[in-house]
């Protein structure tokens, strides 16, 4: 049981899932299962182990996204969104002495990073920032005005997108990471949502100021190309994953429940899910195919170098919306074999919370907004 | 060649410093170059040089810098 993804499906189960209704229902922060990775140190999963992380990969940090929002999405969403921070940190930071001794304390205090790419006036578009970093002796203030910062208010710290200076266009940006003592947030909006609702992500009004050193090596051009934009849509679709796992799993037990009223007999409902069965089996075939293709380019110089072609940046898009489109048709469907058993809130086969988070799937980062960016690189991809 | 390509930056790049004076060697993102208005520098230099970038070309760095962008066009039409 010493395996990390052990380890992980232990807590989903033991405590993400006791919890994950309350969660739901209050649109309050999972902190028992957050608290739980904490103890287990799996916070740190993705640091080397030389600076007392775990040193796992990203088909590892995926499947432990899928193995927690089997149980709860808010839960494995959080989880996702940290370590997506912490890759970002780990692949781009290592250079810099600031950055491998914060990701020594981090191993250490199993600190939790929340992301802080959306902004009032380009709202969903995370290669663009109005906020600049301005720096002077040494030192920089930054302040932004979020959209939205997923559990803002139970993060030890922020990972910031910002334009590198005052005169920068809006697309020249880097990463700045903020320590609980270098900001102050105020909440301006709320969060009650449809779904997600764990993942506590209303909008804020951020002031800080730190020093130079915590502003990320490098372009976030390459970063986001690199890590950021490839981890989110592998370990978002890793929950999505989970969340259409889960409805399968629950119409499974509602047509085997049926069948064994009379055997011999095959119930109608037994066709859809054999239909749901490929469904789920194509969405899980897409998640593993690009992660371990990720998997593989991230371990290279050349690897990387391929991380920020055009086909790369296409397949992931593609992932992203295929799966999110796919998981909110699974959960769908399996809420159609379940009937209203799986209407009702109160029932072993209830879907009603994996229906709502199904549909944050589309929505973030929108699928839109994507199918526009894929449309442009298709002009000049030729696909061979 | 270097004045068709800063032209073709003048009419697509949507850059905010002026193209025809802007260094060789300068980062074209940071003068304002986005990714939807590369993709038009891409096609506009296809047309003009009557050239395809494979897709393994097809990334950030190689459409940087004005000398950048001679390098990848002379590469291709050295070939052909």
């Amino acid at each position: 049981m010493n395996d990390p993804l052990d380890r992980v499906q232990r807590i989903a189960a033991r405590v993400a899932a006791p919890h994950a209704a309350d969660v739901d229902a209050k649109a309050r922060f999972p902190r028992e299962a957050l608290d739980a990775l904490r103890e287990e140190r799996l916070l740190a999963t993705f640091v080397p182990r030389d600076l007392g992380g775990l040193g796992c990969g990203i088909a590892d940090l995926a499947a432990m996204c899928t193995a927690l929002s089997q149980q709860c999405a808010s839960t494995g969403m959080v989880f996702a969104m940290h370590q997506i921070q912490v890759a970002c940190l780990v692949r781009h930071g290592l250079t810099s002495p600031f950055f491998r001794q914060y990701l020594q304390d981090l191993a250490r205090d199993q600190g939790l990073i929340a992301s802080v790419t959306s902004e009032v006036g380009v709202g969903g578009d995370t290669r663009t920032s109005v906020c600049a970093v301005e720096r002077a002796g040494g030192r920089f203030t930054l302040n932004k005005d979020a959209t939205t910062i997923s559990y803002g208010q139970h993060a030890d710290a922020l990972l910031v997108t910002a334009r590198r200076d005052p005169e920068a266009p809006g697309g020249d940006q880097v990463l700045v990471l903020l320590r609980k003592t270098d900001y102050t947030i105020a909440q301006t909006t709320s969060w009650d949502t449809l779904g997600m609702r764990g993942t506590c992500s209303p909008g804020f009004k951020m002031l800080s100021s730190g020093a130079e050193e915590q502003i990320v090596p490098g372009s976030f051009a390459d970063s986001s190309s690199q890590t950021m934009v490839p981890f989110s849509h592998i370990l978002w679709s890793g929950v999505w994953l989970g969340i259409a796992a889960d409805a399968v799993a629950r119409a499974s037990a509602f047509v085997s429940a049926q069948a064994r009223q009379k055997p011999g007999q095959l119930p109608p409902t037994a066709l859809r899910l054999a239909e749901l069965s490929a469904k789920l089996q194509s969405m899980r075939a897409n998640v593993h195919d690009v992660t371990a293709e990720c998997d593989t380019l991230l371990k290279s110089p050349e690897g990387n170098e391929a991380l920020l072609t055009m086909g790369f940046a296409l397949k992931m898009n593609n992932l992203k919306i295929s799966c999110s489109e796919l998981v909110a048709e699974i959960v769908h469907k399996a809420l159609l074999i379940c009937g209203i058993m799986g209407y009702k809130n109160d029932s072993d086969f209830s879907l009603g919370r994996q229906l709502r988070d199904a549909h944050s799937a589309a929505l973030m980062i929108g699928n839109d907004r994507i199918y526009a960016k894929n449309a442009s690189m298709l002009m000049v991809f030729k696909n061979r | 060649m270097t004045e068709r390509i800063r032209n073709i930056l003048k009419e697509h790049g949507r850059l905010s410093k002026d193209a025809a004076t802007l260094p060789e060697d300068a980062d074209l993102y940071q003068a304002g170059m986005t990714s939807h208005a590369s993709v038009n520098v891409m096609l506009a230099i296809e047309g003009t040089f009557n050239i395809e970038f494979p897709d393994s070309m097809l990334k950030r760095s190689v459409f940087e810098s004005i000398a950048a962008i001679r390098a990848a066009v002379e590469q291709l039409t050295a070939g052909g």
